[in-house]
């Protein structure tokens, strides 16, 4: 038993996803660790996202279970849980892939709304806000520091009075995973957070997650195509294709895993002489992807020689 | 002519035109126009008794060239180019704009004018009580944008039975005043109705704004408009064809609101006897404009309050994001329902003084038209803004205001004017109105005389009301789509207060 599955902070199983006819998601199973980051990758269009909208309750998922044990033993079927529910009750805070920032608010403002439940709760639902009773005002400097707590975290202290859609895209990524922190979360989904940065910006990102993982005792589940994040970060990766889990376990094991090089880089069914020799150079090409900054994001991409296509 | 256009046209890419450039574009536009003029307007040629003869207007084509030269002088100076001395002296500058820069004054300045403007009012003999009526409407459409201003500005749902809400206040007042509260509590109830009824309005209005959350939660933009603008004409139809209950379209008479208990009337416990001064009705008006501001101000800091509260940052992340304020544990029903409830009560709020002060209600003042009124002063006022709602509703009721009482106005005008400058300068300067205006009428061509002539005979200004005040909505979306007052607040902040430009603040999506 692989240590991510003694006492998993996220369990899911058997989980399927139709939509109509489409199967985005079929019978998937995996577990995402206590303090550990899991990352899910896949080809495009593997059904990804569609695993984080199941766990974040975006998505009502057709079949199977998703269980939530924090530390302390209580237990959520977020399966059963409306999105804001999750993330009020069962603390799991998500990003998007693309980013959904509140762009005409400050990057104050931004944090400030993520700690709503706690706010809310404090100025006993607007009616003691509304006379500024002391609570509220405790309550509301609380939240500034926190804020200014992840503010520093991720660097963006100087321009904590700017509108969030004034900054550059890697700081918006930036922002938005401190928004999520912001909700006090015990388990954080990152939709691509790498997506469009450039190779410092990731080297800053992968910090900032370890940092979150180690120093906040988090569990970080992470879809991502960047393969210096997923192979310099992850703990545990959980390989998806077709809506399918076809690989699971660590980064060496995926690295040299033949189902994962297959669904990447296509096989060969074609009997040309030419192409075959392509193909016999895959596996070489695949044990590079943990060479930093090696992106495997296309399938179309990365397999123009391959007539037709891996599977089917 | 094209030598000295092409000039300027060059020049102005640089900012400035020197002096002599600019006579010479100036002569030349004057022999242009001259040219022209020569056989349109100068000569002219009349019949008389069969032989035709040929007339000469040189004084008219020298006024009208005199006129080209100087429009065109204007739209050098302010259009084209500054002056060239102006612009060499002038360093650049990076200002904040002066909206910004002014706006820390105008609120303060607009609410002391706000406050003493009945006093100054109460100078102007011909002109008071319709003068401070005037102000009271205002000021209730001020307060209705403010209460529309949390559905539609800040939460950013499309609300287009706003009036609704209005209707529900008013009847509130009307039917609890007239027949609930003296068949509960006895007829010496009624004076102390207004301040009793009040609150319960806007509870009750508050009640009706869940009530239409509940089924149009799940809608957005368009659709919600389309559900709202029906809800808004069920209550009015409600209204009309529930006889028994709402005396339908004959409407409700109402008790005027008293003075904590004093009524406004010349009889020995009334407001001027208690007092020992003589009776005036003026008092009643300037009662009514305080009891109005006072509400229009409750509304106005409530909803500044609001925002800085998690429930309106919440209203404003959800215009922004719905998606993502959902990602971040926000109950966004709860959230869209307390915006209609409170948005609604302001409403209800302001129906119930409605009702007091008109001492009327029927149904035909919750027509459609008037949401539409009330979205867009919103909307022009700049969403979310609480001062531009202030201009927006003074500038589109003013010029309603304007058109119905054009007469009027003119005479409060010049009695205005009487009381600060001599006679003498006054009745100068209308003659220098009709003077320019005859002499402008005397310049058009006889046909085109007559038609005018003919077509503002019986041409009643109160018709063209809506017409000018879609002009100005056309051209206000045109030259500041996004209201006069276009920069967002932030609620919170850290070092600064930097306000935020609208073209980053989303509009919300219904």
């Amino acid at each position: 038993m692989q240590d991510w599955s003694k006492d998993p902070e996220l369990r899911v199983q058997h989980l399927t996803m139709r939509f109509g006819g489409l199967t985005a998601i079929g019978d998937l199973s995996f577990d995402a660790g206590r303090k550990q980051i899991t990352a899910l990758i896949g080809p495009n269009g593997a059904g990804k996202t569609t695993v984080f909208n199941c766990i974040t309750g975006f998505y009502k998922p057709t079949e199977g279970m998703i269980n939530l044990r924090h530390a302390d033993g209580t237990e959520f079927m977020l399966e059963r849980m409306d999105d804001y529910i999750i993330t009020q009750k069962a603390k799991v805070a998500r990003t998007f892939q693309n980013i959904r920032l509140f762009s005409g608010m400050t990057l104050l403002e931004n944090l400030m709304v993520a700690q709503h439940n706690m706010l809310m709760k404090a100025s006993s639902y607007t009616i003691g806000g509304i006379f500024g009773s002391g609570k509220f005002k405790r309550a509301e400097n609380e939240a500034l520091e926190r804020c200014k707590y992840w503010l520093n975290k991720v660097n963006l202290m100087d321009r904590a009075d700017d509108p969030a859609g004034d900054l550059p895209y890697g700081a918006q990524r930036r922002l938005e995973i401190a928004r999520a922190m912001c909700t006090g979360p015990r388990l954080l989904c990152l939709d691509e957070p790498a997506a469009g940065l450039n190779p410092r910006e990731s080297d800053e990102l992968n910090k900032l997650l370890l940092s979150i993982r180690d120093d906040h005792n988090m569990a970080i589940l992470l879809i991502e195509h960047d393969m210096s994040v997923v192979m310099g970060i992850s703990d545990h990766i959980v390989v998806l294709d077709y809506g399918r889990k076809i690989a699971d376990g660590t980064p060496a094991q995926i690295k040299v895993d033949p189902a994962v090089i297959r669904a990447y880089l296509g096989v060969e069914e074609d009997e040309d002489p030419g192409e075959n020799i392509v193909v016999a150079a895959a596996p070489a090409k695949v044990a590079k992807v943990s060479v930093p900054r090696v992106v495997v994001q296309k399938r179309v991409a990365k397999k123009p020689v391959v007539k037709k296509g891996g599977r089917k | 002519m094209s030598g000295p256009v092409k000039d300027t046209s060059v020049s102005s890419e640089q900012g400035a035109i020197s002096w002599f450039d600019l006579v010479k574009d100036l002569i030349g536009t004057a022999i242009l126009t001259m040219l022209i003029l020569t056989p349109i307007v100068t000569f002219k040629t009349t019949m008389n008794q069969g032989v035709l003869f040929i007339e000469d207007r040189w004084v008219q084509s020298l006024l009208l060239t005199a006129a080209v030269v100087i429009g065109r002088l204007l739209l050098h100076l302010f259009v084209w180019h500054k002056p060239p001395s102006t612009a060499a002296a002038k360093p650049v500058v990076a200002k904040a704009p002066l909206s910004e820069s002014l706006a820390k004054y105008v609120a303060p300045a607009m609410l002391a004018i706000a406050i003493v403007l009945p006093f100054v009012l109460h100078q102007v003999p011909s002109w008071d009580k319709r003068g401070i009526d005037f102000m009271i409407t205002i000021l209730i459409y001020i307060m209705l944008g403010w209460g529309l201003n949390i559905v539609v500005g800040l939460a950013g749902l499309l609300d287009l039975g706003y009036v609704a809400f209005y209707a529900v206040g008013a009847y509130a007042y009307a039917l609890l005043s007239t027949i609930y509260l003296p068949l509960w509590f006895g007829p010496g109830v009624v004076p102390w109705a207004f301040y009793i009824i009040l609150p319960i309005s806007g509870l009750l209005a508050a009640t009706w704004g869940v009530i239409l959350g509940f089924p149009v939660l799940r809608l957005r933009g368009d659709y919600l408009a389309i559900v709202t603008l029906a809800f808004g004409e069920m209550i009015r139809l409600v209204l009309i064809n529930w006889f028994s209950f709402t005396n339908g379209p004959q409407g409700i008479n109402v008790p005027k609101p008293t003075f904590f208990g004093l009524p406004f009337k010349d009889e020995p416990g009334g407001f001027a006897a208690f007092f020992g001064i003589p009776h005036d009705r003026i008092y009643s008006y300037i009662f009514l404009y305080y009891v109005i501001l006072v509400l229009a101000l409750i509304t106005y800091f409530a909803t500044n309050r609001l925002r800085r509260l998690p429930i309106g940052r919440a209203w404003e992340a959800l215009r922004e994001d719905e998606v993502a304020c959902r990602s971040l544990g926000i109950n966004t029903t709860t959230t869209k329902l307390t915006a209609f409830a409170i948005g609604a009560m302001f409403g209800g709020f302001a129906g119930c003084f409605f009702a007091a002060r008109q001492g009327f209600v029927s149904p035909e003042s919750f027509v459609y038209i008037e949401s539409a009124m009330i979205l867009a002063i919103v909307v022009l006022g700049g969403l979310g803004s609480q001062i531009g709602i202030v201009f927006s509703a003074i500038v589109i009721m003013g010029a309603f205001e304007l058109f119905r009482e054009f007469g009027a106005m003119g005479h409060a005008v010049q009695d205005g004017l009487m009381y600060v400058l001599p006679d003498a300068v006054v009745s100068g300067i209308g003659s220098l109105f009709t003077g320019t205006f005859g002499a402008l009428y005397g310049l058009l061509p006889d046909a085109m005389r007559n038609s005018l002539a003919g077509a503002t005979t019986g041409m009643d200004p109160i018709q063209f009301r809506m017409l000018a005040v879609g002009l100005a909505m056309v051209l206000m979306m045109r030259f500041r789509p996004r209201g006069l007052v276009t920069r967002r607040q932030p609620t919170v902040f850290l070092k600064e207060r930097k306000s935020v430009s609208s073209d980053l603040v989303a509009e919300g999506h219904g």
